[in-house]
């Protein structure tokens, strides 16, 4: 049927050739230009600007609070999508609507708030200051903004998984005598790992990117806490344009790497998924 | 269907159509509170607090004030930059998203399924990582950024680099709506067109865009949203020159900078606004949508 549209449907053409064209001149150009800029250093030069102490101590803090705020995310997204599917409670379809929110709020908007709620007399910091937590200008502040971020897409993988479940499988584990949980654990589970899976990598993905907001909530200290955007953002300001291109080609290494790993994930979820 | 159990001689489709009440797919008790609780604590804290805090904090010195400092000459200035560059991107990103879906879901080409995956790359990139990529090619230091500010381009530090990065930033947006929905669609109503005489153009503006318009419109919306909130790779573009180069994000970060809360969460409140809304409007066109 293809081969047929292709010689009678119009616009082939035209619109494969924008589509491409559009897409070299605002992304693929520009990547290759960084790359290209990043290569212009001697082997030796990009080591030092994109494996030095500091960018290195980035590289790793942005990992550490992505991994946590998605390993956070994949215990809270279960429980929130197995209430709004499972039970009936008041206000749920306000909580379901609220889920998405993350991902409409900008995050210029998330950081300030959070800052602001959490300080040491903020709404929230008041309490959390007395018995030690400090929340604001630290990594706990990284990782809770990261988990405010990343919650949706958790919530949203296993949510339609679960609410497609079959019946049956349950209904005979409980008959045959299985506890609620040996039936949660060894029939529901396994369907539900490629979901929860999918949603910790998107989660993970969306929090390595993660740069407005926490901009706002963390004190951006090197060794401390500067992520590597913010490392990126300051090397910019000195004007030093290849080792930000230095650390920007290793951050993009990392999205390839994750971009890849979220496609195989996805395939390999794909059969489990009804 | 096989029954291994005799108390459930009903279809796995009707008991799901009952679900929750089956027996044996009830929680303990407990676990249902604690479940439950769990959820108003997370949802309270993570989201519902913080968005009442917005308004709160926007709205603590009094109606007055908060209109006082919304009136602000750079703020204002930031709002409509913000309302000039996010249309512009989001108009760009849907002439791209058409003509994308349309060779994709239409043609079998060499190269296909590397497009696809070429379109979702930008989501992926870290956006300060973004606004660099266009700021190496078209800033001052690149030869390409010397030879448009010799015949009178800025781009860069400029409303044109604005829209690039915003561009970029929600690059798939509209292309990953439309993609699925024209490939659903079928190819039945445009070949009776074309067979009936309709131009290719006429083709498209009669059949094809009217039946994407739902589809497209939510592409736009959450387009649009992503769009007005950007934040990383406009910050590397932007120069940051107050009255100028802020954008309503930017304007956020500089004031709470100037320990001017009240008028960083007045900005804010406008930003939260439009989040809310692309919220409504989502829900309310994923019911039409839905329907057909």
């Amino acid at each position: 049927m293809k081969t047929i549209t292709r010689r009678v449907l119009p616009g082939f053409g035209l619109s494969l050739g924008y589509t491409v064209t559009y897409l070299s001149l605002l992304v693929l150009i520009p990547l290759a230009a960084c790359i290209l800029r990043a290569t212009n250093l001697t082997l030796e030069e990009f080591g030092r600007a994109a494996w030095s102490p500091r960018a290195r101590a980035a590289y790793w803090l942005t990992f550490e609070c992505a991994f946590w705020a998605a390993a956070i995310n994949l215990v809270l997204g279960l429980v929130v999508a197995w209430t709004l599917v499972r039970y009936r409670f008041p206000l749920k379809t306000l909580i379901d609507a609220l889920v998405d929110v993350p991902l409409a709020l900008p995050t210029a908007v998330t950081g300030l708030v959070y800052a602001n709620l959490y300080v040491s007399d903020g709404w929230l910091g008041q309490f959390l200051s007395p018995l030690g937590l400090e929340v604001a200008y630290t990594r706990l502040g990284i990782v809770l903004v990261l988990v405010f971020t990343g919650f949706p897409f958790v919530v949203r993988s296993v949510q339609p998984v679960l609410a497609e479940l079959d019946a049956e499988e349950e209904e005979a584990s409980a008959v045959m005598g299985a506890s609620r949980w040996v039936t949660f654990r060894h029939v529901m589970f396994p369907h539900l790992l490629p979901p929860l899976l999918s949603g910790f990598t998107l989660a993970f993905a969306r929090g390595v990117g993660e740069y407005g907001s926490v901009v706002f909530i963390s004190s951006n200290i090197p060794f401390k806490t500067e992520i590597a955007a913010v490392l990126i953002r300051s090397r910019l300001e000195e004007f030093a344009y290849r080792e930000a291109a230095a650390v920007a080609v290793v951050m993009l290494g990392f999205s390839f790497v994750l971009l890849t790993l979220i496609s195989l994930v996805e395939r390999w979820s794909q059969p489990h998924v009804k | 269907m096989s029954n291994e159990s005799s108390e459930a001689p009903i279809s796995a489709a009707t008991l799901n159509s009952f679900q929750p009440r089956s027996q044996a797919r009830e929680d303990p008790a407990w676990v249902r509170w604690l479940l439950v609780g769990t959820t108003y604590l997370v949802i309270g804290l993570l989201v519902a607090v913080p968005l009442i805090h917005v308004f709160h904090q926007a709205f603590s010195a009094g109606i007055g004030e908060y209109f006082r400092k919304l009136g602000d000459r750079d703020t204002l200035h930031a709002i409509f930059l913000t309302l000039m560059v996010s249309p512009v991107a989001v108009a760009m990103n849907v002439v791209f998203g058409l003509a994308a879906a349309w060779a994709i879901a239409r043609f079998q080409f060499p190269g296909r399924t590397v497009l696809i995956s070429l379109i979702d790359l930008p989501m992926s990139i870290s956006p300060v990582v973004a606004g660099l990529v266009l700021m190496l090619v078209l800033g001052l230091q690149s030869p390409v950024g010397q030879w448009l500010r010799d015949h009178g381009w800025q781009i860069i530090f400029a409303p044109p680099g604005l829209v690039l990065a915003t561009a970029f930033i929600t690059f798939p947006l509209v292309a990953r709506e439309l993609l699925p929905l024209l490939e659903s669609e079928g190819v039945d109503e445009e070949m009776a067109a074309l067979s009936l005489g309709a131009s290719g153009w006429q083709m498209f503006w009669r059949v094809t865009l009217p039946n994407l318009r739902w589809g497209l419109l939510y592409g736009i919306i959450l387009c649009n949203a992503r769009a007005m909130g950007e934040f990383g790779a406009v910050h590397v573009v932007s120069g940051r020159i107050s009255g100028q180069t802020d954008t309503l994000p930017l304007r956020v970060e500089k004031l709470f900078q100037e320990y001017d809360n009240p008028g960083a969460f007045a900005a804010a409140s406008v930003l939260t606004l439009v989040a809310i809304l692309t919220l409504i409007g989502k829900s309310v066109l994923e019911r039409k949508v839905h329907r057909g």
